[in-house]
């Protein structure tokens, strides 16, 4: 989907010549030490900032050149890593935001989300900024599917929640993607995202190391004994 | 007898006239919260606003008063309101597309933004100096009194009445429709909604596929009526003259940031807040002890805090305790 991608701040490049594909119904993890550039390539993806050669291709369609907002519209739903929710709205008010330019009819929406994660439906009128870390993250991830994407793009979903919390997220992942969504995820616990990856990617200094499927990336002994700590 | 006519006295001198002039300011400090919560920044030029707004309709009425155009016995200036709303919500789009979209464009830091708005504070009051001259207007018509001071005594029997005027009653119930109506809209619609999400978290709702422009556009709509609705009932109530407009800017601030800025619930709060205090401060409490203190106890002196010259003082000093005890305001606000 993305080829050749070369792109940075100020001059400086921090993704090299990088390439991530991900297709429908399958899970794509960027994994890689820190600052290998793994949320820089995947913001260049959603064209949060400009490529400077390479290009991204969705659905055929060549988008190396529209904006976030535009790739929204035409199916790539985003979660960042921070700020991700909106915290003086309640949980069902962050929802119908995420179907905001949805035409199609909110409330069965919203019923769908909300059987995918039982927990919101029962927080539904808590503000999202009163929930635990783990309960926003799902908050972050049902408003994005409330977008109705068929690419879903995550950025450490489970960046500061329990180990258990993290499995149940993960779950769901599988879930989303067993409906029919590509997602490409950038992940810190390597490990257990690879277990559910159909597709990893190693990155190193913006650039891929290795590109194989979750299994195989865990049965690599060069990718285990320098990346996922023996 | 004793305690009635105290409490009279009290209703009469202080707690209609700080309900009133509470509502003026909470409608005024509505407006600011909601401009700072969606553009970021604090629009010292609401104060102008709200002169310019009061304007338009003080000279549509003097047209239509003109014309023998009224609605006796409510003032002819409701009838003019809509149109002052108009061409206020007017002159705030044109001032956004002609200064701060320029601003939003370059993503300037909400310092710069907030000079602009001294700018066009300053090129406002002159405009309306132009327009209207520096002088007072008092354009009330229409019946005077619900409850005339003399009427409420011969129903009582009272040595002290509570005096009601139309004005005071008016400014009351547009407060109440259009802040049940604002926070409806806030809190229950789409794009009310939107407004908030998009107050909340900018980058989420560019992300939500929320229009920022359209949100902005929304934002001055209902900040160019609130202006318009505040200054009006203000002038109304008292007087109109370009000159407190400027002065009121103070009080209005003070409301808006004791409420926590960008919280609507906490502007109504505030405008109360400041109100109350400045007309409690700046009462002559000596009457009111006369009444309930035994005989021969009455107080020499005046009883009063501070002299009214001061008022605006008061804002100051509610201002400062707040900042230093609780700067987040009675509902925490933004802080950016």
């Amino acid at each position: 989907m993305a080829t050749g991608m070369t792109c940075g701040y100020g001059g400086t490049y921090i993704v090299n010549d990088c390439a991530l594909w991900v297709n429908k119904g399958e899970i794509a993890v960027i994994v890689g030490p820190n600052g290998a550039g793994k949320s820089t390539a995947m913001k260049a993806v959603f064209g949060m900032l400009n490529l400077c050669s390479g290009s991204v291709v969705f659905n055929g369609d060549d988008i190396t050149h529209l904006a976030p907002q535009e790739r929204v519209r035409i199916g790539m739903g985003f979660v960042p890593q921070n700020r991700n929710v909106f915290v003086s709205l309640s949980v069902e008010e962050n929802l119908e935001m995420g179907a905001f330019i949805s035409d199609s009819n909110v409330s069965t929406l919203k019923e769908q989300v909300f059987e995918l994660f039982p927990i919101l439906a029962e927080k539904r009128n808590q503000l999202a900024g009163n929930l635990s870390g783990g309960q926003r993250q799902q908050v972050a991830v049902a408003r994005a599917l409330m977008t109705q994407p068929r690419l879903l793009m995550l950025d450490e979903p489970t960046a500061g929640v329990s180990p258990i919390v993290m499995d149940e997220l993960f779950d769901r992942i599988v879930e989303i993607a067993l409906t029919g969504v590509a997602v490409i995820m950038v992940e810190q616990n390597a490990r257990q995202a690879l277990e559910i990856a159909d597709q990893g990617f190693v990155l190193v200094q913006g650039s891929n190391r290795f590109i194989d499927s979750g299994k195989l990336l865990l049965a690599n002994e060069e990718v285990r004994r320098s990346f996922l700590g023996g | 007898m004793e305690i009635a006519n105290a409490f009279a006295l009290l209703t009469n001198f202080v707690i209609i006239p700080s309900i009133t002039y509470g509502a003026q300011l909470s409608l005024s400090a509505l407006g600011v919260t909601i401009v700072f919560g969606i553009l970021r920044f604090a629009n010292f030029s609401h104060g102008e606003l709200m002169s310019f707004g009061a304007m338009v309709t003080i000279l549509i009425t003097s047209l239509f008063q003109t014309k023998g155009i009224n609605i006796f016995p409510i003032p002819t200036a409701l009838l003019a309101l809509p149109i002052g709303i108009i061409a206020t919500i007017a002159i705030a789009l044109l001032a956004d597309q002609l200064i701060f979209r320029f601003y939003r464009k370059n993503r300037s830091k909400p310092i710069i933004f907030t000079m602009a708005s001294l700018g066009l504070m300053f090129f406002m009051a002159g405009l309306i100096r132009i327009i209207i001259g520096p002088n007072e207007y008092s354009f009330a018509d229409g019946a005077r009194f619900l409850i005339s001071f003399r009427d409420f005594k011969a129903i009582t029997g009272w040595d002290q009445g509570i005096a009601i005027k139309q004005t005071q009653l008016i400014t009351l119930v547009v407060t109440l429709i259009v802040v049940i109506n604002l926070l409806w809209f806030i809190y229950k619609t789409r794009w009310g909604k939107a407004m908030r999400a998009y107050s909340d978290n900018e980058d989420l709702a560019l992300l939500s596929g929320i229009n920022p422009e359209r949100v902005v556009l929304l934002a001055w709509i209902i900040a160019g009526a609130l202006a318009c609705v505040a200054g009006t009932l203000y002038s109304l109530d008292k007087i109109y003259k370009p000159f407190i407009f400027t002065q009121i800017t103070l009080p209005v601030f003070a409301a808006t940031i004791i409420g926590g800025i960008g919280q609507p619930i906490g502007a109504v709060l505030g405008g109360f807040v400041v109100a109350f205090s400045e007309v409690a401060v700046t009462y002559s409490f000596k009457k009111f002890l006369t009444y309930l203190a035994p005989t021969n106890w009455e107080p020499q002196g005046l009883v009063q805090l501070i002299s009214t010259d001061y008022k605006y003082a008061v804002s100051y000093i509610i201002l400062i305790v707040v900042l230093l005890l609780r700067p987040t305001g009675i509902i925490p606000g933004k802080t950016t």
